[in-house]
C-alpha cells in the first residue's frame, strides 16, 4: 500500500468517524424527548414532580397512568372516530384523485391543460379562507356535528391529483394499448392496468392522506361539538385542558395516541421516502 | 370532433366529475363566499348587512388618536400578529440550512445510515397534538426537562443556573416555538427532498471538480449548490406559503396565543375572530388579505427568483 492510498484511507476514516459523531448527537437529540415522554408516563403522578433530579433509569415503573388515561378521555371512542374518519376520508380521496389523475394523464379533451393549471392554483388557497364559508355551508346542510362533515370536505385534493398524475405520466403505454385493442373501456384500463401498476404512488398518497386526516385539528375543532364525535387530537387537547398538571397522564395519553402513526410509519417506511421524492418534483 | 374524440371527452368528464364537483363545492364556492362575506358584518346570528369596504378599512387603515396625540392603526392587533407570524418565519432559513446539512451528512455511503434517516424522521411523523403536549411538558418552567437539565448543569459547575420561563415569557415564547419547530422538521420532508436532489447531481461534475483540484468547499459551491438550487427554491416557496398560514394548532394547544399575544399568528387571529367573537365578515376580510399576500409572494418569487435557479 502506497503512502498516498494510506493517507486517503485515513482521511476517509476520519470523515466517517466525524459524520457518525455528528449524526449520533443529532439522533440523541431527536430521541431524548420521546424517552422523556415514555419515562414520565411510567411514573406515578406525584413522582413526575420530583423528577427535578433527572433519573434516566427509573427506580420503579408503574403502569397505572395508561388505564387511567384510557378511562379519563374514553380512548376507545376517540380511536374509533379517528379510524372511521381517516379510513373513509383516505379511501375517498385516493379514489377521486386517481380518477381525475387518470383523465389528466391519459385522456385527451378540450381545455385539459388549463383545467389542470387551475387545479394547481387551488393549492395556494389558504385553509383559513375556505374555513369560514365551509362552516357556513355545512351548517346550512345540517352537517354540523356529523361524521360526513369530518370526512367529505377533505376528500378532494389537488395535491393527490397532482401526485398521481405525475406518476401515471411515467407509466409505459403498451399495456394500456393492449387492453384497448382487447376492447377494454377506459374504466377497465383505470382499474385493471393503471391502478395495479401504481402501487407505490397509491401507497404514498394513502399514507400522507391518512396522516393528514389522523392529525387534523382545526377543522374537527370547528365542526364537532359533542364529545361523542371527537377525534383523537381534539380529545387529547381537551384532556390537557382539564387535567392541567397531571403530566404523567398527559404523557400516557400521548403515547397511546402516537402508536397508530408509528405503526403506519414502520410498515410504510420505504413508501414514505419515495413518496416525498415524488411529491417534490422539479419545476 | 370525431366520434372517438367525443367518446374520450365524455369519459374524461366522467372521470373528473367527482373531484371537480368536490372542488367546486368545497373550494371554489367557499373562496367566492369568503370574498362576499368580507364585505358584510355577519355575526352568524343576525342577517348579514353589506358594509362595503368597512372591514378592510378597519383592518388596514389608520386614524388620528386624540388621546395618544398621534396616528395609530385601526387594528393594532392585526399588525402585531403579522409581526409575530413573520418573526416565527425567521426559523425557515435556519431550518432549510439544517435540513441541507443533515442531507449532506446522510448522503454518504456509510453503514446504518438508513437507521439515522428513520430516527431523524420520527418527529415529523409524530408531529401533531401529542408532540405539542410533550413539548409543553419539556418546557415546563419548574420541573420540565430543559430547566432541570440547566439547573443540574449549574450545580455541576458550581454556578446557580436558572433556565428561562420558556413558554411563559414574552421574550422566550416565540424562540421556544421556533426551537420546537426545528426539532420537528429538521430531518423531515425537506431533508428527504434534499437527499433526492443530491443523488441527482451528475457524478461527472464531481469528477471534473476533483480533476481541477477543487477543495470540498469549492466543490460544494461550484457543483452541489447549483445542482440542488431548484430544490432549495421549491422548499423555500412551500415553507413561506406554509409559514404564513401556520401557528393555529401550536397556539391553541400550547399557549392560547400568549403570553400577552406574543404567539398569536394571523391564522390563530382569524380563527378567534370567527369562532370566539363570531365576526364572520371581519375574519373573512383578514383571510382574503392573507390570501392576496400569499398569491403575490408566490407570483413574485416565481417571476424573479425563478431566473436565479439553475436547472440541471
Amino acid at each position: 500500500m502506497s503512502d498516498r492510498t494510506r493517507s486517503v484511507r485515513k482521511t476517509a476514516l476520519w470523515k466517517a468517524a466525524l459524520t457518525y459523531l455528528v449524526l449520533g448527537l443529532g439522533a440523541v437529540t431527536m430521541l431524548v424527548p420521546f424517552y422523556w415522554m415514555v419515562l414520565t408516563s411510567l411514573q406515578p403522578p406525584e413522582m413526575a414532580f420530583s423528577m427535578g433530579q433527572i433519573r434516566w433509569i427509573p427506580e420503579r415503573i408503574v403502569w397505572q397512568n395508561y388505564p387511567e388515561a384510557w378511562k379519563a378521555i374514553d380512548i376507545p371512542r376517540l380511536y374509533w372516530n379517528s379510524i372511521v374518519v381517516a379510513v373513509l376520508g383516505t379511501l375517498g380521496q385516493v379514489l377521486t384523485s386517481s380518477l381525475a389523475a387518470f383523465a389528466f394523464a391519459r385522456l385527451e379533451f378540450p381545455g385539459r391543460d388549463r383545467l389542470f393549471f387551475a387545479y394547481l392554483a387551488t393549492m395556494m388557497v389558504p385553509g383559513s379562507v375556505t374555513m369560514i364559508p365551509n362552516f357556513v355551508l355545512l351548517r346550512w346542510l345540517g352537517w354540523i356535528d356529523t361524521y360526513q362533515a369530518l370526512i367529505i370536505p377533505g376528500m378532494f385534493s389537488a395535491y393527490g391529483t397532482f401526485l398521481l398524475r405525475q406518476f401515471f405520466m411515467g407509466l409505459p403505454t403498451e399495456l394500456e394499448d393492449a387492453a384497448k385493442i382487447d376492447g377494454s373501456s377506459y374504466a377497465g384500463i383505470w382499474a385493471r392496468v393503471t391502478l395495479p401498476l401504481s402501487r407505490p404512488a397509491l401507497a404514498t398518497l394513502t399514507t400522507f392522506t391518512f396522516m393528514g386526516f389522523w392529525g387534523a385539528y382545526m377543522w374537527p375543532l370547528i365542526i364537532i361539538q359533542s364529545p361523542e364525535l371527537r377525534t383523537l387530537p381534539i380529545g387529547l387537547a381537551s384532556f390537557v385542558g382539564r387535567y392541567s398538571a397531571e403530566y404523567s397522564l398527559w404523557m400516557a395519553a400521548s403515547v397511546i395516541a402516537l402508536i397508530p402513526v408509528l405503526l403506519l410509519f414502520i410498515f410504510n417506511q420505504r413508501y414514505f421516502q419515495e413518496g416525498i421524492k415524488m411529491s417534490g418534483i422539479k419545476g | 370532433m370525431t366520434r372517438r374524440q367525443k367518446a374520450e371527452s365524455l369519459a374524461a368528464v366522467a372521470f373528473l366529475a367527482p373531484n371537480v364537483a368536490g372542488f367546486l363545492v368545497f373550494t371554489l364556492l367557499p373562496v367566492l363566499g369568503a370574498f362576499v362575506l368580507a364585505f358584510t358584518n355577519w355575526d352568524l346570528f343576525r342577517p348579514p348587512r353589506w358594509v362595503g369596504l368597512f372591514n378592510f378599512v378597519s383592518l388596514l387603515g389608520w386614524h388620528y388618536d386624540e388621546y395618544a396625540g398621534r396616528t395609530v392603526m385601526n387594528d393594532p392587533f392585526f399588525w402585531k400578529y403579522v409581526y409575530n407570524t413573520l418573526f416565527l418565519m425567521m426559523a425557515i432559513p435556519i431550518g432549510i440550512a439544517g435540513s441541507l446539512i443533515c442531507a449532506l451528512l446522510m448522503n454518504q455511503k456509510l453503514r446504518g445510515i438508513t437507521a439515522f434517516r428513520t430516527i431523524y424522521f420520527l418527529p415529523t411523523v409524530c408531529s401533531g397534538v401529542a408532540i405539542l403536549i410533550l413539548w409543553k411538558w419539556l418546557y415546563n418552567n419548574d420541573i420540565g426537562l430543559f430547566n432541570t437539565l440547566i439547573r443540574q448543569f449549574g450545580d455541576w459547575i458550581g454556578v446557580p443556573l436558572r433556565g428561562p420561563n420558556w413558554l411563559g415569557s414574552t421574550e422566550w415564547a416565540k424562540p421556544s416555538l421556533m426551537l420546537m419547530g426545528l426539532w420537528t422538521g429538521l430531518g423531515g420532508f425537506n431533508m428527504i427532498l434534499y437527499l433526492a436532489a443530491l443523488q441527482g447531481v451528475p457524478r461527472e461534475q464531481y469528477e471534473a471538480a476533483a480533476m481541477d483540484g477543487a477543495s470540498a468547499w469549492q466543490t460544494f459551491w461550484a457543483v452541489t449548490w447549483p445542482g440542488i438550487s431548484p430544490t432549495t427554491f421549491f422548499i423555500l416557496i412551500m415553507s413561506v406559503i406554509g409559514g404564513f398560514q401556520g401557528g393555529f394548532m401550536t397556539a391553541n394547544v400550547m399557549t392560547q396565543g400568549g403570553p400577552a399575544g406574543s404567539t398569536t399568528t394571523i391564522e390563530y387571529y382569524i380563527y378567534n375572530v370567527a369562532f370566539t367573537r363570531f365576526l364572520m365578515g371581519y375574519a373573512s376580510a383578514i383571510a382574503w388579505v392573507l390570501f392576496i399576500v400569499i398569491l403575490a409572494i408566490t407570483l413574485l418569487t416565481w417571476r424573479f427568483g425563478g431566473r436565479k435557479v439553475t436547472y440541471v
